[in-house]
């Protein structure tokens, strides 16, 4: 019986984060330690999978059954799609996406990713630094993913060594930093005997940082708005024509990126208009400014024609609208990509149609090589694309704004998601891929 | 002033730094003005219960001043409370929305659903809903379910894609990428929308708390006859209950959870105000569904074979 303290009660912040690794690196057991000795296993719950465990005839309970949710899983003992898990601290409150790490389930680290602020990356001491981990780092500086984890995995089974520790945090972060992840994190963790999940470990007294866990409740999850592109995608007119408010004309959004202020000059993309913001509306109480990601109403000084799909900035800082977009994808449908294929785009709250002009190139995240004039990408692939868009769209690059550099692909004819869509450069860091040795000159 | 920067220690948050409840409010605001932006006919499946309670607020908070711009359903089992039924009937005069309801009564009456040996209605819900859906061509229908509820659910998604026979593939669902929603869907197909899919149970009780919403009384301690089948203790009524063996006896107990009369069970609690309850369910080791509801017990695959055939 854990006791609760009135600060458990109190408002804390939400942390977002994924998790990447396979089953035979011990994410289950990572992930059901973390639930247990956090103590956010309840008793009927821990009850079900001792059954399950006993049912099957495994003494232990295994931990790993508190996560597989699927029937299919269960019989066939992998984990499909991703996940989602919840736990608290007194600290903080955590939305975990738990994916599988499979090569061919590259488009499920690519979602959970995409709503992350910090990614742990598992290895497994013993084998240190594999093809499997290059991938997931990857796909975290693709994903612009702001803070990543390294949790060095079975240190039980490499003697607690230091030295085989500090190797593979040492190789890990070069990796990384070619890659321009911001920053890594490299933790020395054993899942199964919980060495650093979230309690501190006695068998590596060398180690002097935070735990796994404490980690996750010290690492900053709101940025530096003096920096940010204000972006509000309008999602909805709000209009009550009552006899209350018979004028009352507001636009409703989550904002995206940045600060809006009332008093400040707006303008509305794509058709240019301008105004001023005269109010702002946070569910139900005025205030002065708004930041991402609040749900706001604005209301503006002038009565312009604004609609669904269109984008308030400010007009000091309004991105270029254009119908050329490239990108980098990822596809995560059954079906192929191909050029020439005719799709609908949806970026913030808007849905165009588009045609995709080419597929430059195809990523192999493996040894990050080009791979020129691909023709198609199929499920999991990463590549480089063009698209033509039918109407002139706000795109942000995707370096500097997650929501609004991002995008969807979507089949028109039976409304499957295609492709997820960075707009921009692929990395941070200046040229981490090599080109392919018969490339023929794509810039990537 | 609802909005409370959250408290953390320094050089872990800015001063924007949004609190866990304001995160998920603006979160469920959005998805509820995704839908009103992209469907025709949207509808919130309405219960009396604090998860649709919940959702009526966020919903009413999304598009104030002006009206909510879907409609309510409600499932009615046939069993349910008294209390709850007034609830909800006091609630939609109040807001001036419109509520549609599908009985089990009624087909069972008609000889469309035949009662079960147990006398749990819960799972003859799925025909009236899924014949309501169709019939009045509702093409995305808001579920208050939560990712946290149970292990199928954790991989439930925020727009969840049924096909015309409302049922749910878990390998058609589509990626969550970003906050970017897709909604498409073919006719007579249509889309379940879960806008509180990242609250916890605790969440929900905050939120209550935070936004002072008035609540069913069944949710707080109060003097009750009950008797115990499997476990629960359920209240005696014309529903079935109590039979041979069962002895009813009037205890102080309040609900965690509010469904239908035969497979929802009681807690033994004095909490009385929402402090309480809240102090209560942070403390307790057992999770709501496995201390209340005899339905999610019948197997490890119980859920995901009710959620394909088109169950909540």
């Amino acid at each position: 019986m854990s006791t609760i303290t009135s600060e458990e009660l109190s408002a804390t912040t939400l942390l977002r984060f994924a998790t990447a690794g396979s089953v035979d690196d011990g994410k289950s057991t990572l992930v059901g330690r973390l639930l247990h000795d956090s103590k956010s296993i309840l008793t009927d719950q821990l009850e079900a999978v001792e059954r399950a465990s006993a049912s099957r005839g495994q003494e232990a309970p295994d931990l790993a059954l508190l996560t597989d949710g699927l029937r299919a899983e269960r019989e066939q003992g992998i984990t499909i799609d991703v996940a989602y898990r919840y736990f608290a601290t007194p600290r903080r409150r955590f939305i975990l996406a738990d994916t599988p790490g499979h090569v061919q389930y590259t488009r499920n680290m690519v979602t959970g990713a995409s709503t992350a602020e910090l990614t742990v990356i598992l290895v497994d001491a013993r084998n240190g630094v594999v093809e499997q981990t290059r991938r997931h780092a990857a796909i975290a500086a693709l994903l612009r993913v702001p803070h990543v984890v390294l949790a060095v995995n079975k240190m039980d089974l490499v003697e607690y060594r230091e030295t085989v520790f500090a190797e593979i945090a040492e190789e890990f972060t070069a990796y990384a930093s070619e890659l321009g992840v911001p920053e890594v994190t490299a933790i020395p963790i054993s899942a199964l005997a919980g060495d650093n999940v979230v309690d501190p470990s006695a068998n590596m007294d060398w180690y002097g940082g935070p735990t796994f866990l404490e980690h996750l409740e010290k690492v900053p999850v709101s940025h530096d708005l003096a920096h940010c592109h204000a972006r509000l995608p309008v999602q909805y007119v709000i209009r009550p024509q009552t006899a209350e408010h018979p004028d009352y004309r507001g636009y409703a959004g989550q904002i995206a990126a940045g600060t809006f202020h009332v008093g400040e000059a707006v303008t509305v993309l794509p058709s240019g208009r301008t105004s001023t913001i005269s109010g702002i509306d946070l569910l139900g109480e005025p205030v002065d400014a708004a930041w991402t990601t609040q749900s706001v109403t604005v209301l503006l000084d002038d009565d312009i024609d604004i609609s669904r799909g269109d984008l308030i900035v400010p007009t000091k800082d309004a991105p270029a609208t254009t119908q050329d977009v490239e990108a980098t994808v990822c596809h995560v449908a059954d079906q192929p990509l191909t050029v020439g294929h005719r799709v609908l785009i949806k970026h913030g709250t808007r849905t165009v149609k588009a045609i995709v002009r080419d597929i430059p190139s195809r990523l192999t995240l493996d040894d990050l090589s080009l791979h020129p004039h691909p023709g198609q990408l199929v499920a999991n692939d990463i590549g480089r694309v063009k698209i033509r868009t039918s109407e002139p769209l706000p795109v942000d690059s995707y370096a500097d704004s997650r929501r609004t550099g991002s995008f969807i692909l979507i089949d028109p004819a039976d409304g499957t998601t295609l492709t997820a869509g960075m707009v921009g450069e692929s990395f941070a860091a200046p040229e981490p891929v090599k080109d392919a040795p018969d490339d023929d000159g794509w810039d990537f | 002033m609802t909005t409370t920067v959250a408290q953390a220690e320094e050089g872990t948050a800015s001063p924007y730094a949004l609190s866990h409840l304001d995160s998920l409010e603006s979160e469920a605001v959005h998805i509820f003005r995704e839908v009103a932006g992209e469907f025709e006919n949207p509808v919130i499946l309405f219960s009396g219960g604090k998860d649709s309670i919940v959702m009526l607020h966020l919903a009413l908070k999304a598009f104030a001043p002006a009206p909510v711009p879907f409609s309510l359903l409600h499932v009615d089992t046939g069993h349910n409370f008294p209390e709850v039924l007034a609830y909800r009937d006091r609630v939609v005069a109040a807001h001036g929305l419109r509520l549609h309801v599908a009985s089990v009564q009624d087909y069972i009456d008609r000889g469309a659903l035949r009662e079960r040996p147990d006398g749990t209605r819960n799972p003859l819900q799925t025909l009236p809903l899924t014949e309501r859906i169709q019939s009045e061509k509702f093409d995305a229908v808001f579920g208050g379910g939560r990712r946290d509820e149970e292990k199928a659910r954790a991989k439930e998604r925020v727009f969840s894609l049924r096909d015309e026979f409302s049922q749910w593939d878990p390998r058609r669902q589509r990626p969550e990428l970003w906050n970017l929603y897709n909604g498409r869907h073919a006719p007579g197909e249509h889309v379940r929308v879960f806008p509180l899919s990242n609250w916890t149970e605790l969440d929900v009780w905050q939120y209550i708390a935070r936004e002072g919403i008035e609540l069913p009384q069944i949710y707080f301690a109060h003097d009750r006859e009950v008797f115990r089948r499997g476990g629960m203790w359920l209240t005696a009524g014309e529903w079935g209950g109590p039979k041979d063996g069962e002895t009813v006896e009037k205890r102080l107990v309040r609900y965690r959870t509010v469904g239908d009369m035969s497979c929802t069970g009681a807690v033994d609690s004095d909490a009385v105000t929402l402090d309480d309850v809240i102090a209560e369910i942070a403390a307790s080791r057992l999770t709501e569904r496995g201390a209340t509801r005899a339905d999610d017990k019948m197997s490890e695959a119980a859920m995901e074979d009710r959620k394909r055939e088109g169950y909540f």
